[in-house]
């Protein structure tokens, strides 16, 4: 297992979070070891995973609802994993929300500023722009539970955000949604992102929404980070096979580089890699059917029989058999095809990766 | 489904049970507050002589008083025992919490009269608390107002009451998602701002419940007042078995019954409208 540090987009901006050799036991049960971390100022970053790979326990301790086993969290030149919860000028959006329900709309918003015993006054005119920000001046007097589940999600983001906060944590806050809602305040949380500035901390364990979202990607495996870079990247340049297949689909060829050839089952190519076993992550888009392609150099070519194609809209997906080798293939939509045919791909889009 | 023959098979037990041994009695009881007993012998020609007898003769309003009084007493004493109790084992108990909260049941097990004459040993003159004070020199001779006192009927129902209190409070308590006290704290309330502005509002309903328990169940007690009350904290329901015992003046005894009947039956609508405002859930 390798983990790729990336540096952050923009070396100019100043890094706000630092997780330093961050490690979490519950008990016998290691959940995170050997973390680190930076976030940049306004940087989206998300912390990608699934269920159980410790992404969600990570953000906890950056909040302060658990203390660190081992390591340290800095944010703006200040220790955080020393701080309780409520003197971090970090702000959370839980999973559920957990809206207050004894109280509407406004004073959950308010909340945050009264306990801070912020000026009446100023609670007010805050309190107006975080919810007209979130577009909910209208539901200012409800309660909670009166509200949808996109609408208590604006009301939390407000909530949050009214505090300005330094951080802001969002735990899967979107995964309650229906898909046709979750597209749309995936982009308003971005277009928020951006119009405030503030660095966002975000977990998922959807890779579509990540990629679509974030500056950067940290995939959590097993509580530790696979890799840590831009989703185009980590799209196009996979660490490791875990990662390939984790975020879009793939391809993963086994096989060894001997004498200068990579040779995966039936497929081969010229390859001045360093020899040895080897995978290699090839992604359905890269491979073509060889008569869509003019014959280029750096292009390998294989026979396969067609076994399934899945028509979806403007591509399809085929699932081809080159000699044992089941491989998917994506090409643009083109009509049934049945048989045998010849494939081809760049050598470039046959990444190596680790195990 | 179920045919119609078996709903109202199944249904029968239950019907019965509380027509014979609920709706019956409380008819019996209502009539005879409007009978009288002349002679010895029970009188049935109704009319309201009872009530006028209950409103015209300060005796019973004092009585009533006082034993809402003790009731209230109780109460308090219960809540201000019992919400911190759950509170800690709600919150703060960690893992032995399921085997306190055993031991704040397990004297729900032992027998009312037991737990009566463990307090009559407890504050009786020749009893464990007096010989304490004196092995302290802190008093000369029993103290006298441990025994035979409302200040024993408040202690003897708060030590039985309490459980009653602790059990929905604690239940409203472990129903708060606790979510929302990281919330809370994630906004930067520290400890005592989200007791007092999430987890208190939010475990009113329990608390309204324990306190209607306590009071309810503390204005119908005749036993503590009997086993260490003695003649001056004499409660209603006192008043009422000696009515129907050696007084043999059913009719009376009845008559204030139903008035009790009345009294718990609107606390209990008050604390259930009360509690219905406080519930978002």
């Amino acid at each position: 297992m390798s983990s790729v540090a990336a540096n952050s987009l923009d070396p100019a901006s100043a890094v706000l979070l630092e997780v330093r050799g961050v490690a979490k036991r519950f008990g016998t049960r290691e959940v995170l070891r050997n973390i680190s971390l930076t976030i940049a100022e306004g940087e989206f970053l998300t912390l990608l995973g699934e269920s159980g790979s410790g992404k969600t326990t990570l953000l906890r301790l950056v909040a302060g609802f658990e203390e660190p086993t081992a390591g340290e969290i800095w944010m703006s030149g200040v220790r955080l994993d020393l701080l309780p919860p409520y003197q971090r000028r970090v702000n959370t959006v839980f999973q559920n929300y957990a809206l207050f329900p004894h109280l509407s709309v406004r004073e959950n918003v308010a909340y945050g500023l009264r306990v801070k015993k912020t000026a009446a006054t100023e609670i007010d005119g805050r309190v107006d722009e975080a919810l007209r920000m979130v577009k909910m001046q209208e539901f200012a007097a409800s309660r909670p539970s009166k509200l949808s589940g996109g609408q208590q999600q604006r009301v939390a983001l407000a909530r949050a955000l009214v505090n300005r906060p330094l951080l802001l944590l969002l735990d899967e806050p979107l995964s309650a949604l229906d898909a046709n809602l979750r597209k749309q305040m995936q982009s308003e949380l971005k277009a928020l992102q951006r119009e405030m500035g503030i660095t966002f901390l975000f977990v998922t364990h959807d890779q579509e929404e990540a990629m679509a979202l974030s500056d950067r990607i940290a995939l959590v495996r097993d509580g530790a980070l696979e890799q840590v870079a831009t989703a185009r990247e980590i799209y196009a340049h996979p660490a490791t096979a875990y990662t390939a297949r984790f975020i879009g689909q793939t391809n993963l060829l086994r096989g060894e580089i001997l004498d200068g050839m990579a040779r995966c089952g039936a497929i081969e190519w010229p390859s001045d890699d360093p020899g040895g076993a080897a995978i290699f992550s090839l992604r359905p888009e890269a491979i073509r059917l060889a008569s869509d392609a003019v014959a280029l150099p750096g292009t390998a070519r294989f026979r396969a029989a067609l076994q399934q194609q899945f028509f979806s809209g403007a591509s399809e997906l085929l699932e081809v058999n080159c000699s044992g080798q089941l491989l998917r293939v994506r090409i643009s939509a083109r009509g049934p095809l049945s048989g045998e045919h010849e494939f081809v791909f760049s050598t470039a889009d046959a990444v190596r990766v680790q195990e | 489904m179920y045919s119609n023959a078996y709903k109202k098979l199944v249904s029968l037990p239950p019907l019965l049970w509380v027509g014979l041994f609920l709706l019956l009695p409380y008819a019996l009881m209502l009539a005879h507050s409007f009978w009288a007993v002349r002679d010895g012998m029970l009188v049935r020609q109704p009319d309201l002589h009872n009530y006028v007898t209950l409103f015209s003769k300060p005796v019973y309003a004092a009585v009533l008083v006082r034993t809402m009084r003790i009731a209230a007493a109780v109460t308090l004493c219960s809540l201000l025992l019992g919400y911190p109790l759950a509170y800690y084992l709600s919150f703060h108990a960690g893992a032995p919490k399921e085997l306190l909260y055993q031991l704040v049941i397990v004297p729900l097990w032992v027998s009312y009269l037991v737990r009566g004459y463990a307090w009559k040993t407890i504050l009786g003159s020749e009893g464990v608390l007096n010989g304490f004070f004196e092995y302290l020199h802190l008093t000369h001779g029993p103290v006298a107002f441990l025994l035979y006192s409302p200040f024993a009927v408040v202690v003897m129902l708060t030590h039985i009451y309490t459980p009653f209190v602790f059990l929905p409070i604690y239940a409203a308590l472990e129903h708060i998602p606790r979510t929302l006290v990281e919330a809370s704290e994630d906004l930067g309330a520290g400890a005592a701002q989200t007791f007092l502005r999430i987890i208190l509002p939010l475990s009113i309903p329990g608390l309204l419940a324990g306190a209607t328990f306590a009071f309810v169940l503390s204005l119908g007690d005749f036993l503590a007042p009997l086993l260490v009350g003695g003649a001056s904290s004499t409660m209603i329901a006192n008043v009422v078995q000696s009515l129907f015992g050696a007084a043999y003046d059913r009719p009376l005894g009845s008559a204030i019954s139903v008035g009790l009947v009345i009294i718990t039956v609107s606390l209990l609508v008050l604390s259930e409208r009360l509690e219905k405002r406080w519930r978002y859930q």
